[in-house]
């Protein structure tokens, strides 16, 4: 019953919503919008941190009801061609979380177009005199998508077996494609204020705007693949949290065993495409330095370089509390004591790139400690604050954390095949040969100009993928047909490793509100660079301090509605859940999420 | 001997190599880094406290992580703590924890809070975003894709004459005889003149982002990312066009740092960008 009055209220809101975006598409009410004012005002907050927070949540529950589906749809496949039903089953876990967050997301997304409609009616006006077909399609998705939501979840039950099974998976297909769709237009809108083409200008009126030119904007494409992989890793450690969640509060060990083997699943997912995040990011960051070099330079080198500094920091916890939930989970799996030896050498490569890629190039020092270090730059630690040493840093720690991976899934694994030794020294010196070339980019850089030096980091990148392929492929042969050393005793895991889980899922909500900061901040005051000034009282780009509150501000926000998500999802089905579990995970002989 | 033992004893125990761990870690970079890179030939300093408190946490965290990825190793580290926290024997050092540890919090935030003449430290951004274009004298430079006309044409060296004889007139009372950011008035100023033998300064920089500041100096700064402190005069009203670019060729020419190049034509803002 609840879900479906949620059906009904979120249709409502897409509906209220389109009808409101489409209202102002109307070059009438566009023109009538023009002549009376430019901006509204929104009380006590301003209007700039009004549509911040509304934006910013509508985000983060896009990113989650956009992300969960690409792995519910992996792990129903896995379900099916594997033979597995608790594959199946989670993916429907997943699924009904979507349901609720859809609610949410359709929610924030009616509020931030009511704000926009009202606080910057000439930006929206604009905006929606280019973008209005795409609006309307927009619109027509959200229809589509919903109404193959709802089939996909309520249909799970009877299309289940067979053909009928194959169908109801393919309709998990059509939902990805329908939310990359949306996805894939909205970026459009925001890609198209950070790159407008060249001929548009101050001047030119947006029914001049070719469309597609505005669509395919310089930044869209990187800003889509970024966020598809970023939208996986945010679903993936938010599902986590939510297993973490309920492990803490399980009651028996078959809800402990399930909620284990969820988080371990949805960690798995996050940090498998946190892993290639980095590579998508770095071609977006590369794109707008190449559309105009101020908007990189105010990025990378100009105010806005110290977000990177917390970013680094942000991007070290993930990396860090990712290994440390594998390596504790190792103490659940036979065979793994084994490999602890490693660990600590593993941990000191982390913690060394922490040190290296969170050390500012300009330090904050007081007048003693300048006049000592002869500048704002270190003599000697100057050298770890250019990106030479930061692409090593991060390529060495993304190579640790897949060696991370390697491990926790040999762990209770005994290889058949005759060629094991001889695979494993192949993997090891894979592994090795990669990071000797990824030094080795990282100290000529230091002796080559800028420019060549860019082009270091794509050989850097290109070796830890290239290396990463080759030594799944080894593992993949290797292992074919390994006998087990022991199952693996899932729920049987210390609940600090659960609270790394939630730690990981508010890293990642955070990182993102700063992030999405960044990319927005960049434009300055402009709303459409260099083509539509930003001329109300908010126009000045906020200070770190205040920019920090308020995406702080909507973490908080969009973690509070996430926890009555949690809590919704555990109340939806629960005996019966428990019930199933408990006779899938009975059943199962052999280690699953391995 | 004995002595030796017991430290070995104690530092097998994870509570203690903890400890140990983040000594160690203190003294590396409270001393290493400033000290033996000296005994080696190479220039360091003090790391300042901003930094060191990072890289402490990071540290921290890191032995955090490893006592307790292991569960008996984390049961053993959590031991000596149960043991203070409940044995009678040690009242006397609960009683004292109870009292230096809140007085430690206190003096430490009474250090960080209380009032000094010194200016606060603050975050600098280092490299302020150029404008696309700028007016020189009337004339309006397009910054982006600029390069130093004087390469194309003329005699380097007698550029660099020119330019060495600019810096000399102008430049040396604050960037100092060696181009290190030194001279005789860079102790008056807060943050110090650039030292463009810094690799992180000029080499990371376009010729034209050069020019850009020396022409219009601390004045001519963007005003987003203000306050930027900039003691530089602009140069606009006193240099010609042709001696600023002959002074950047003196400074690149003269530390042996080779300026940034930009994007090979066409590739920047092919998708026909705004710059």
């Amino acid at each position: 019953m609840t879900s479906g009055r949620d059906a009904l209220r979120t249709a409502g809101l897409v509906v209220g919503a389109g009808s409101l975006v489409l209202a102002a598409a109307d070059p009438a009410w566009a023109q009538a919008a023009e002549g009376i004012r430019e901006y509204g005002n929104f009380p006590v907050i301003g209007s700039r941190a009004a549509v911040w927070i509304a934006a910013q949540v509508h985000l983060m529950f896009a990113a989650f009801v956009l992300g969960v589906p690409m792995f519910a749809v992996v792990t129903e496949a896995i379900g099916i061609f594997g033979k597995d039903a608790r594959y199946d089953r989670l993916s429907k876990e997943f699924t009904r979380l979507l349901l609720i967050a859809y609610s949410a997301t359709a929610l924030w997304g009616a509020t931030l177009t009511f704000l926009l409609i009202t606080l910057y009616p000439r930006f929206m006006s604009h905006l929606t005199g280019i973008f209005e077909t795409s609006i309307w399609v927009y619109v027509g998705l959200f229809f589509v998508e919903s109404a193959t939501l709802y089939i996909y979840y309520y249909g799970w039950e009877r299309w289940k077996e067979g053909r009928a099974k194959i169908f109801h998976w393919s309709l998990g297909i059509l939902l990805n494609v329908w939310g990359t769709a949306v996805l894939f237009i909205a970026d459009s809108w925001l890609s198209y204020m950070m790159s407008p083409p060249a001929e548009v200008t101050a001047d030119t009126a947006p029914a001049q705007v070719q469309f597609w030119s505005a669509f395919a904007n310089a930044t869209w494409m990187p800003i889509n693949i970024h966020r598809l992989i970023a939208n996986v890793v945010f679903g993936g450690s938010i599902v986590a949290a939510y297993a973490a969640y309920r492990f803490l509060a399980a009651r028996s060990e078959d809800e402990r065993r399930h909620y284990d083997w969820m988080g371990y699943v949805g960690n798995f997912i996050a940090i498998g495409a946190l892993i290639v995040l980095p590579f998508a990011g770095y071609w977006l960051g590369r794109e707008i330095y190449e559309y105009n070099q101020a908007m990189g330079i105010t990025m990378m080198g100009g105010f806005m370089s110290w977000l990177w500094i917390i970013q680094a920091f942000l991007i070290g916890v993930l990396f860090l509390a990712g290994n440390y939930y594998l390596w504790v989970g190792m103490g659940r799996i036979p065979g793994a004591e084994r490999f602890t030896p490693y660990t600590k050498w593993m941990l000191l490569v982390l913690i060394i790139g922490v040190i290296v890629w969170a050390t500012p190039h300009t330090m904050i020092a007081n007048r003693e400690e300048l006049a000592a270090m002869g500048g704002t730059h270190h003599p000697f630690l100057g050298v770890l604050g250019v990106m030479s040493a930061k692409n090593t840093a991060v390529n060495l720690m993304i190579l640790t954390t897949f060696l991370s991976f390697l491990l926790y899934r040999r762990a209770n694994k005994r290889p058949a095949v005759s060629w094991s030794r001889q695979g494993t020294i192949v993997q090891g010196g894979v592994l090795g040969l990669a990071a000797a070339v990824v030094i080795f980019y990282g100290i000529y850089g230091y002796f080559v100009t800028a420019i060549v030096r860019i082009g270091f980091s794509v050989y850097q990148v290109l070796t830890v993928l290239a290396a990463m392929v080759v030594v799944l492929a080894v593992d993949l042969f290797m292992l074919r047909g390994a006998e087990s050393r022991g199952a693996i005793r899932w729920g049987r895991m210390p609940p600090r490793s659960q609270y790394t889980l939630i730690i990981l899922a508010v890293t990642f909500t955070w990182l993102m509100g700063l992030m999405g900061f960044a990319r927005s901040g960049i434009r300055q005051h402009w709303h459409i660079w260099e083509v539509m000034r930003d001329t109300s009282q908010w126009a000045a780009t906020p200070a770190l301090g205040y920019a920090g509150v308020v995406i702080s501000a909507c973490v908080l926000i969009f973690l509070a509605i996430v926890s009555f998500v949690f809590w919704i999802g555990g109340l939806i089905e629960k005996p019966a859940l428990a019930r199933a579990t408990s006779e899938a995970v009975g059943l199962s002989p052999q280690p699953a999420g391995d | 001997m004995t002595h030796v033992n017991r430290l070995r004893d104690y530092l097998r125990h994870p509570f203690w190599l903890a400890i140990a761990l983040l000594v160690a870690a203190y003294i590396v970079f409270e001393f290493g880094v400033a000290y033996l890179p000296p005994l080696f030939g190479v220039r360091s300093a003090p790391i300042p406290d901003s930094v060191l408190l990072q890289y402490l946490i990071t540290a921290a965290v890191g032995i955090l992580i490893y006592v307790s990825d292991n569960e008996e190793r984390w049961k053993r580290f959590k031991e000596p703590v149960g043991t203070l926290l409940v044995d009678p024997g040690l009242r006397w050092l609960r009683t004292a924890l109870l009292v230096l540890v809140p007085l430690a919090v206190g003096w430490l935030t009474y250090s960080q809070v209380r009032p000094g003449v010194a200016a606060p430290v603050q975050l600098r951004s280092i490299h302020p975003a150029p404008p696309t274009s700028i007016s020189f004298r009337g004339r309006t430079i397009r910054l982006t894709g600029l390069e130093n006309p004087l390469r194309a044409d003329g005699s380097i060296e007698e550029d660099y004459e020119v330019g060495k004889r600019v810096y000399y007139g102008n430049c040396l009372p604050c960037h100092g005889d060696l181009l290190d950011g030194n001279g005789h008035y860079a102790h008056g100023f807060n943050p110090p003149p650039l030292a463009f033998t810094d690799n992180g300064t000029i080499p990371q920089l376009t010729e034209s982002f050069v020019f850009w500041r020396i022409a219009k100096g601390g004045p001519g700064l963007p005003t987003e990312g203000t306050p930027w402190n900039s003691a530089m005069p602009a140069w606009e009203p006193i240099l010609t066009e042709d001696e600023i670019w002959a002074v950047t060729i003196f400074l690149y020419e003269q530390t042996g740092w080779t300026p940034r190049t930009w994007e090979h034509e066409g590739e920047a803002g092919a998708e026909g960008g705004h710059d």
